[in-house]
């Protein structure tokens, strides 16, 4: 009895039980469709997440006030000396910084003419261009000149640039924010979302004039860009050393972009993995629809066990045959679920297009393994039941 | 052929023990025609069972051509089962889902044939009992007596040397019932060992040698036994 025998003589069993053969199919398929649709989702998240930190450049340190790991209340502590624009010029003086902008961050509304539009309005220094690789489609970016001086340049992103000038072109207007007045010098590149800050919709303004706007001292951020990359750890060192030195007090942090790429990614394996662990509980719920439907059809063909005994079938070919009738339902509801898995993400993906769900390689094939494992292994206990059938019992009944 | 000596069975219902079979010997010979005769629980139909290599015998000994098949691995009983013996039930049980020519099929699958020499034996068989034209149609499209003939095709595709009948005509009219018989008997006219279990007294008088049994025993015994027959004798 060949390979395709046994499986020809199974698959006839199958189609001769049609609705009892789609049910087990459709049980395998939802639990192989789940293990695909939420490993997809999490690894489209651990995508997303570690392409908006790729997006801001590899060789980036960030500097931010404060410590992230606050622990207790210090009690005569907690004084965070501010990150000011006096450190930010000392950091690009480090021989390993390359070049560094600072960032000071508000929300204002910004006026041409009778439109006005409320937007991030970020000061920042001509370096920031470099550091965050932002190109500019029309003019110019800030200009070079001392930090501290300010000045009355403005750069829009496009979509500010369309929503308050339509088809105009912006280039030397005055746009109005508060009483402040500037001149409009550039507008960016359509770049998207990155990080917190959709590049299309802020302004970019002189650092010096945003923290007299927004009335602070401190800078909210300072993005440093190493020279070489081999040497981040060691730039980080310096640069955390200089501030420390600097503020005579440990009060700032400085993050690496691939320490937080990595971060997030491990994060984000560990959830798509515990995800996949979730949906293969649905897996072994199939397994034991397969097993209860795989009894079932052993209790009701008795007659045809004791038949096949009778006509001089071995106890290995009745075991084989039932075998491969409960690996070949599990397979192909394997396979229905890897369909119904991909569709679902593929439908997903059209109405989120940002986000890139994609089943990762291994989901999909330790998916398909399991399929064929679930139908073996539940199918086992139906299959050794019906090889110690007796026949002589089983065919005396009708 | 078959040589059945003082042989036993029993069986365990409900914790209390059932002896089906106390003791029985029977001989019969190559191409003989025996009727196993009997009330029911006579022990006719535990008989059978030993004599095809369904059921083990507790005590005694059971040869057939001369080798000792009572206690034999099952693997040489299957083998026994497809090669040398055919059965025939009075339910038929074909397979629902199968064609006649499907069902005729299985013992070869079973058997490791190939398939297109199964397809050219199964087409053989069928035509032998008179059901060529029905090949391709299903169980549940055949009569009573057309089953039960899709059922010899299956039990003489392998060409045995024995064909074993439980009430094969117990389902039947009476004129499908005659078919079968006649069509078994002129198997049996060319050389095929035939036992037929009835308890039909119109089909038990057509054999030549009629076996009554009563309690497990044999009660009487028509014919000799004594040795095979020749080839194609009536």
């Amino acid at each position: 009895m060949s390979f395709w025998d046994v499986l020809r003589f199974a698959a006839g069993a199958l189609v001769g039980h049609r609705l009892r053969t789609s049910l087990s199919v459709a049980g395998v398929a939802v639990g192989i469709a789940a293990v695909i649709g939420l490993t997809a989702l999490g690894e489209g998240a651990r995508r997303y997440v570690t392409s908006e930190f790729a997006a801001l450049g590899s060789n980036l340190l960030i500097a931010m006030p404060g410590k992230v790991e606050t622990t207790g209340a210090a009690p005569f502590g907690g004084v965070v000396h501010d990150l000011t624009l006096d450190d930010l010029q000392a950091v690009m003086r480090l021989p390993r910084v390359r070049s560094a902008a600072p960032l000071a961050a508000g929300t204002e509304n910004v006026r041409f003419g009778d439109r006005s539009r409320a937007v991030p309005v970020l000061g920042t220094t001509s370096e920031f261009a470099e550091v965050r690789h932002i190109s500019v489609a029309a003019g110019s970016f800030l200009p070079a000149g001392d930090p501290q001086r300010g000045g009355t340049e403005m750069v829009l992103g496009v979509t500010v640039a369309r929503e308050l000038f339509g088809e105009a072109n912006p280039l030397g207007r005055v746009v109005r924010v508060g009483p402040w007045r500037f001149r409009v010098v550039g507008v960016l590149a359509p770049r998207g979302r990155g990080l917190g800050f959709d590049f299309d919709d802020l302004v970019f303004v002189p650092v010096g004039t945003a923290m007299r706007m927004f009335n602070r001292t401190s800078l909210f951020r300072v993005l440093v860009e190493v020279r070489v990359h081999e040497e981040m750890a060691e730039t980080r060192a310096d640069v955390l050393g200089l501030l420390v030195d600097r503020h005579r007090a440990d009060d700032v942090t400085v993050i690496s972009q691939d320490a937080m790429i990595s971060a997030f990614s491990s994060i984000m394996r560990a959830l798509t993995l515990a995800l996949a662990g979730i949906a293969s509980v649905s897996l072994a719920v199939a397994g034991v629809g397969i097993m209860n439907v795989m009894l079932v059809s052993v209790t009701e063909r008795r007659a045809e066990i004791g038949l096949l005994k009778a006509i001089g079938a071995r106890d290995r070919q009745v075991l084989a045959a039932f075998l491969t009738e409960a690996a070949l339902l599990s397979t192909i509801g394997g396979l229905v679920g890897l369909g119904t898995g991909l569709g679902a993400i593929h439908v997903f993906v059209r109405f989120y297009p940002s986000f890139p769900a994609v089943p990762p390689t291994w989901a999909v094939a330790a998916a398909l393994g399991m399929s064929v494992l679930v139908g073996v292994v539940f199918g086992v206990w139906p299959a050794r039941r019906a090889t110690r059938l007796d026949p002589v019992a089983a065919l005396v009944k009708r | 052929m078959i040589e059945l000596r003082a042989v036993s069975r029993t069986y365990e219902v409900g914790g209390a023990p059932v002896r089906a079979l106390r003791s029985a010997s029977l001989l019969i010979g190559r191409g003989e025609h025996v009727a196993l005769v009997g009330p029911s629980g006579s022990g006719k139909s535990t008989m059978l069972h030993i004599i095809g290599c369904l059921d083990r015998p507790n005590g005694g000994e059971y040869v057939f051509d001369g080798q000792e098949v009572g206690a034999a691995a099952e693997e040489v009983r299957a083998e026994l089962r497809a090669r040398k013996i055919g059965f025939v039930f009075q339910f038929f049980h074909l397979l629902p889902r199968l064609t006649a020519a499907g069902n005729v099929e299985l013992p070869m699958l079973f058997a490791g044939v190939g398939r297109a020499e199964r397809r050219d034996r199964a087409h053989a068989a069928l035509e032998a009992v008179g059901l060529a034209p029905r090949a391709t149609h299903r169980p549940d499209q055949l009569s009573g007596g057309e089953r039960q003939r899709v059922a010899i095709a299956r039990a003489v595709v392998m060409d045995p040397a024995v064909l074993l009948a439980d009430e094969p005509t117990g389902n039947l009219d009476r004129a499908s019932a005659l078919e079968v018989m006649e069509l078994i008997e002129a198997m049996n006219r060319r050389g095929l060992t035939l036992v037929v279990v009835t308890h039909d007294p119109a089909i038990a008088g057509r054999a030549r040698r009629v076996v009554h049994m009563a309690d497990g025993e044999l009660v009487e015994d028509s014919g000799q036994g004594t040795g095979d027959r020749g080839q194609g004798g009536t």
